[in-house]
């Protein structure tokens, strides 16, 4: 699941359905995410380090996986919702402001 | 039939103001990436259809968009501006060594004879250059390794690349705050062109680097010829930058952050004065744009159909531009989000825009339909 702005950007509405080979990690999902529509490159990660963009955050079956290692394999019971598509990797954009 | 298009690039989106030669009735087209800040858009004088637009925001970085057709539609190209060499360090405002890191494109400069080619000044500061349309960028890294990069601090804005001024071979670049830079070589090799800039509040006031310039503007008859607004003080050279000369004259105050150039009176200036550095708004909330037709130093204020009374707005740096008309169009955009346009050279104003947000740029293209 997107934010709003990157749905916009990457021209899709609702959910976006991604295959992923190998392992199901954070890096493994955001590649194959990019690799199907590179418009996203550096709206999430940062382009010359590759690392999470400061104001978004990762999420699933409600829990914060932001922090977690990129290349960790998503947590058994999350990977398995995720990989049966019963839940999404949610990519939030951060809330700031006023 | 003739059309004059407006781009507004804003803090919610870019719009697109389009009139006839009469520039009486404007249509107002966006918001083109609404919700994204959009610092500037740029028509390429090649090939007019060809528009350029940068999109930024502070939670999905940069975007730069293209399009083929006038701004009706637009598609996202490549948006890479890694540094190509290490980073390197300039000074925080504390004085503190940080280094160089990529935040936004401020300004896009189109090559005057090929659609595909466009230069990028970037904050933090540093130039790149695409030569396919913006697919892939490539940075010219001479500026930012120049010997005074160490020494170069952020502006208020930020430390930003944002005027480029192409003669190519020879590429102009302004840094706030550090200066003025020259390239004879296409961008290869730089100078830095500040001598006889004063900066108040820098230990050196006539340091090589180190001076917040804010705009610089040249009419294309005479290359050598440049004309700047600077945190305080408007300035001219007439020796491509080897030399500067005061020319605020008589001007309320002369701090400020565009300056424009008539198209076709090369000693006809525009400028926007502001209260101070602490006070971003007009002289006694009187929006005046000062013109003078003697290059510098004799000004005169233009009021007519601007509010002479309660306005409080800003017009920040890249906000002013000129069609080319016979009877010249001037342009400005203010923090209050209104465009004003004159089609007389800037005896008579009028809004074609009063509530749109943030005005952060505004550029104009003549096009032959």
């Amino acid at each position: 699941m997107l934010p709003a702005h990157l749905k916009t950007l990457a021209r899709v509405h609702g959910e976006v359905g991604v295959q992923v080979t190998g392992n199901l990690t954070q890096r493994a999902v955001l590649d194959a995410l990019e690799s199907a529509y590179p418009v996203l490159l550096g709206t999430i990660r940062d382009r010359g380090t590759g690392k999470r963009r400061a104001f978004i955050r990762f999420y699933a079956c409600e829990e914060d996986l932001s922090n977690d290692e990129p290349d960790a394999p998503l947590p058994g019971k999350v990977a398995a919702r995720i990989a049966a598509g019963d839940e999404p990797f949610m990519v939030v954009g951060a809330m700031a402001g006023g | 039939m003739t059309q004059v298009r407006i781009l507004a690039g804003t803090t919610k989106g870019g719009f697109v103001l389009t009139s006839d030669a009469k520039r009486e009735k404007w249509e107002v087209s966006g918001p083109h990436f609404g919700g994204w800040e959009i610092y500037h858009m740029k028509g390429s004088p090649a090939d007019p259809r060809r528009l350029y637009a940068s999109q930024n925001t502070g939670w999905f970085g940069q975007i730069i968009q293209r399009s083929d057709d006038g701004g009706v539609t637009w598609n996202p190209v490549g948006n890479d501006f890694t540094y190509a060499t290490e980073p390197g360090e300039h000074l925080w405002y504390d004085d503190t060594p940080r280094p160089f890191e990529f935040k936004r494109i401020w300004h896009l400069e189109p090559s005057a004879s090929d659609p595909d080619v466009v230069y990028a000044g970037g904050e933090d500061a540093a130039l790149y250059r695409t030569a396919d349309g913006g697919s892939s960028w490539t940075e010219l890294t001479g500026l930012r390794t120049h010997s005074t990069a160490s020494q170069w601090h952020p502006g208020a804005g930020g430390m930003c690349l944002h005027t480029i001024i192409l003669q190519e071979p020879r590429i102009f670049a302004a840094i706030s705050a550090a200066g003025t830079f020259r390239s004879d070589d296409g961008g290869q090799t730089w100078r830095a062109v500040n001598r006889g800039l004063k900066q108040d509040g820098i230990p050196n006031p006539d340091a090589e680097a180190g001076h917040c310039v804010h705009h610089v503007e040249v009419h294309p008859s005479r290359p050598d010829t440049l004309f700047m607004q600077k945190h305080w003080d408007v300035m001219r050279s007439d020796d491509a930058g080897e030399s500067w000369t005061e020319i605020s004259g008589n001007l309320p105050t002369d701090f400020g952050f565009p300056i424009a150039v008539h198209p076709h009176e090369p000693e006809t200036l525009y400028v926007v004065p502001i209260t101070s550095d602490s006070l971003h708004y007009p002289p006694d909330g009187r929006l005046r744009v000062y013109r003078s037709r003697t290059g510098g130093g004799e000004w005169e204020p233009l009021t007519t159909g601007l509010p002479q009374q309660d306005c409080y707005h800003n017009v920040l740096r890249d906000a002013m531009a000129v069609d080319t008309l016979e009877e010249a169009g001037v342009y400005f955009g203010t923090t209050g989000g209104q465009v004003y346009g004159s089609a007389d050279s800037g005896d008579t104003w009028a809004p074609l825009a009063r509530d749109l947000p943030r005005v952060l740029s505004v550029e104009a293209q003549v096009i032959a339909l």
